[in-house]
């Protein structure tokens, strides 16, 4: 047996250094490391878009950008984030931690984990350089309506195969990651001794298998509409341009608890360490999280309620859509719950964590509010709407992604990151996202329309607050990129285990996590 | 006896990025091509060259490792587990598409017909199926079930007892039904193939079917022609795995890649069955 695994292990020796090291490598660690600086760069690419918008709105009439650029600046910031920022950062952490959690000894399939994030940045370069065709990117938005997605230019078509090719990478890393956690785990950890933010993902990249490729067939049908004389969203050829809507939606919804589940477990590790207490209701978290994936799936129209439906459609759709308030609702009481009577700390993962269950608990409420059919249709397309998912996406998603990145920093880099410049980073992200998106919501109940490049003179005032606070906001994340580059070259050394109340295996490993873990399965008690 | 051998974690790869340019030539030849820029096709010729390489290199490359014994038990496991959902993933893909059937078949055509769209815009319009659409002067003849589709329905589930049978001679170590009953399977689904070759071209000259027939051209040529796509996919897999045969390749206890391929070939079988009944039938 020792000849085998020494055979097995034979490139633990010779493994390629330099550029070819991270284009051949096939290390979790690697892997995971490189989506988490491809998604950094595309978080920066996207907020530069966003500031472009900004900049545009600081003050009515048009100032800078036709708008058909600026059209173009909110469809590519949208697509950017999504795809480029938040669901390769989520792969990213899956792809460090899940093998350090289960003490697996790599992903299930090393080889294709390396092609799902080299898929990325072909894609992003197709996203990326469809500003420079003729017509420029496509301004449709970043759900890619018809009938304007049929008949944009060719900046469109870029768009739909980078959609594509980032959907072949997502499905690929979504099997990755589910087969590694149902295969890999050491003896002993049961199902239900996981780590939450491992059943997070498992529940994740389960919705990801089944929505990724109804995207890719919506994308399809569109590029058959746009170049092979199909008529699916042509109402002249008995088609119709709400079949769009359906399909994309039936992706799209279960695509934004794709972005939120895992910032559900990455809270879910945080908060229990900080308050020094076990999380709180463990199996209703996992049972909440289930729940929450399966009714994903029976919402979607909810994004649709202004396209016509029947009144039975309407209330199905509102009703299924508020019950999801119910698993929710566990959750953040769960969150609560083990912070009560804990003995609590405030380091900067722990702020970003308390931070995302207020700012994110109202995301959630506005989420309520346009849930409610009726007031739906009056708010529909306005800045209320782009109030409601920036708080569940920034202050979501995004505060949980900066979260688990001061948590996890000493385990990558050996090094603790440098404490006050990261808490001026949350203080200071805290302030700038509410200035930038509270008054968004006063914006949109007031009917101002989102995707619009000049706006009526009442809004003037709401407008220049947003656009100071998102510069800030933007400002606010080069002092994130300090903090890591800080950590990666050096500070007080971290030992294994950081944090005192953290329990998973990952704190058993020294810090930095050797390049090679748990090539024999530790035992779980 | 499962963790006796610890998990195979490959060297670092060529394959992926090789991969990675392939498809990003391929997206760019595809744009340029759909938007006649000259440097199109050649493009998109360079990267599927790419991809090709790419795929005899690190399919290859696999079939090494298993020959080598380097998969054991527990990377069987991973093996099955992943091809199961891939599968799922297909299934979901091919559901967008009936889904667009069925939303066309039961909701947009009929709104079209009726109501105030039927009686001020489109007044001549009868809704019905198979029917093009509103817009659409020209006509066509449906394709009808019981000829070539029916047919094609027999040839694939017979290639999928053959298929069972190369699987079970596979099983008892009888090499000679494997190579026969894996080479019936390829021939069955070259046949499929041609005939729906054949088929397609009666519907574009005899019949006035084409994808810009409405609501019924697209989701017959969108559905039927992925249906065809995977069975062509299918079919240089199954061929793949003839040869791999021929040479020796697999045992009776250690043969996932076989297995693989035979899930996918049932799988296309069913999805074929539902485009019988649904698309050609009812």
């Amino acid at each position: 047996m020792e000849a085998v695994h020494g055979h097995d292990h034979a490139h633990d020796h010779h493994h390629p250094t330099g550029i070819t090291r991270w284009l051949t490598t096939t290390n979790h660690k690697d892997i995971g490391s490189m989506y988490l600086w491809f998604s950094f760069t595309m978080f920066i690419t996207g907020g530069i878009l966003a500031l472009g918008i900004r900049a545009e709105l600081f003050q009515p009439g048009l100032q800078l950008w036709k708008p058909e650029f600026f059209n173009q600046l909110t469809t590519m910031h949208g697509l950017m984030m999504v795809f480029g920022a938040i669901m390769p950062a989520f792969v990213g952490f899956a792809n460090w931690q899940i093998p350090l959690m289960i003490g697996a000894s790599d992903m299930a399939f090393a080889r294709m984990n390396n092609f799902s994030f080299w898929l990325l940045p072909p894609a992003a370069l197709l996203l990326a350089s469809s500003f420079f065709v003729p017509g420029g990117a496509t301004g449709a938005g970043w759900t890619l309506y018809a009938p304007l997605s049929v008949q944009q230019g060719m900046g469109m078509d870029l768009a739909i195969f980078a959609v594509h090719i980032m959907g072949a990478s997502s499905i690929m890393g979504s099997i990755n990651i589910i087969v590694t956690i149902l295969n890999m785990r050491a003896p002993g950890m049961t199902l239900m001794k996981m780590p939450l933010f491992v059943w997070t993902w498992l529940i994740t990249a389960y919705l990801l298998i089944a929505v990724m490729p109804v995207l890719a067939g919506a994308v399809t049908m569109l590029l058959t509409d746009r170049h092979f004389g199909t008529n699916f969203f042509n109402a002249a050829g008995g088609g119709d341009p709400v079949l769009y809507q359906h399909v994309f939606w039936f992706f799209g919804h279960p695509e934004v608890y794709i972005m939120i589940l895992p910032a559900f477990g990455i809270v879910s590790q945080v908060i229990p360490t900080f308050a020094r207490k076990p999380l709180f209701g463990y199996a209703s978290m996992v049972y909440a999280t289930a729940s929450i994936a399966i009714l994903s799936f029976i919402v979607w129209a909810h994004h649709m309620f202004v396209t016509g439906m029947p009144a039975a459609g309407q209330l199905f759709f509102m009703y299924a859509t508020m019950l999801i308030a119910v698993p929710t609702g566990v959750k953040v009481f769960n969150w609560v719950a083990t912070m009560w009577k804990g003995s609590m700390t405030f380091e900067t993962p722990m702020l970003f964590s308390v931070g995302f269950l207020f700012v994110f608990t109202m995301g959630g409420f506005t989420g309520l509010v346009c849930a409610v059919a009726p007031i739906d249709i009056q708010i529909q397309d306005t800045y209320y709407v782009v109030a409601h998912f920036h708080y569940v996406l920034v202050a979501g998603s995004l505060f949980a992604l900066f979260s688990g990145t001061y948590f996890w920093l000493p385990k990558w880099t050996g090094h603790m990151y440098d404490e006050k410049l990261g808490k001026l980073h949350f203080w200071l992200s805290m302030i700038f996202f509410n200035m930038t998106f509270f008054v968004m919501h006063f914006l949109g109940l007031a009917g101002m329309p989102r995707r619009i490049p000049d706006y009526s003179q009442q809004f003037a005032d709401f407008n220049m607050i947003a656009s100071i606070g998102a510069f800030g906001f933007g400002l606010t994340q080069l002092i994130f990129l300090a903090v890591i580059i800080k950590c990666i070259k050096g500070g007080p050394k971290a030992p294994a285990k950081p944090w005192e109340g953290a329990d998973t295996l990952e704190w058993t490993l020294p810090s930095p996590a050797p390049y090679h873990t748990f090539e024999t399965p530790p035992v779980v008690k | 006896m499962q963790h006796a051998q610890a998990y195979y974690v490959p060297s670092p790869s060529k394959w992926p990025i090789v991969g990675s340019v392939a498809l990003l030539f391929m997206g760019f030849g595809a744009a340029f091509l759909m938007n006649d820029i000259p440097a199109g096709p050649w493009v998109l010729l360079v990267g599927f060259a790419i991809l090709v390489w790419m795929m005899f290199g690190w399919f290859g490359e696999v079939a090494r490792e298993s020959e080598a014994g380097k998969y054991g038990p527990q990377e069987d496991i991973s093996f099955r587990w992943s091809m199961s959902w891939f599968i799922f993933s297909e299934v979901m893909f091919f559901a967008a598409f009936f889904g667009a059937l069925f939303y066309m078949r039961a909701l947009s055509v009929p709104d079209l017909a009726s109501g105030a769209t039927g009686e001020y815009l489109w007044t001549s319009f009868k809704a019905g199926w198979p029917v093009s659409g509103p817009g659409i002067d020209e006509t066509f003849t449906a394709m009808g079930p019981w000829g070539i589709p029916a047919i094609n329905t027999l040839i694939l589930l017979t290639s999928g007892v053959t298929v069972t049978w190369a699987h079970h001679a596979l099983k008892h170590n009888n090499r000679g039904q494997l190579n026969l009953g894996l080479f019936l399977t390829i021939a069955l689904g070259v046949v499929f193939l041609c005939l729906q070759v054949y088929e397609y071209v009666h519907a574009f000259h005899e019949l006035n079917l084409t994808l810009g027939m409405g609501a019924y051209g697209a989701t017959f040529f969108m559905l039927t022609g992925f249906h065809g796509f995977h069975v062509t996919i299918g079919t240089l897999m199954l061929i793949v795995m003839l040869f791999r045969c021929l040479a020796g390749h697999f045992k009776p206890e250690h043969h996932f890649a076989f297995e693989a391929v035979s899930w996918y070939w049932h799988f296309v079988d069913v999805v074929w069955l539902m485009l019988f009944v649904l698309v050609y039938w009812l």
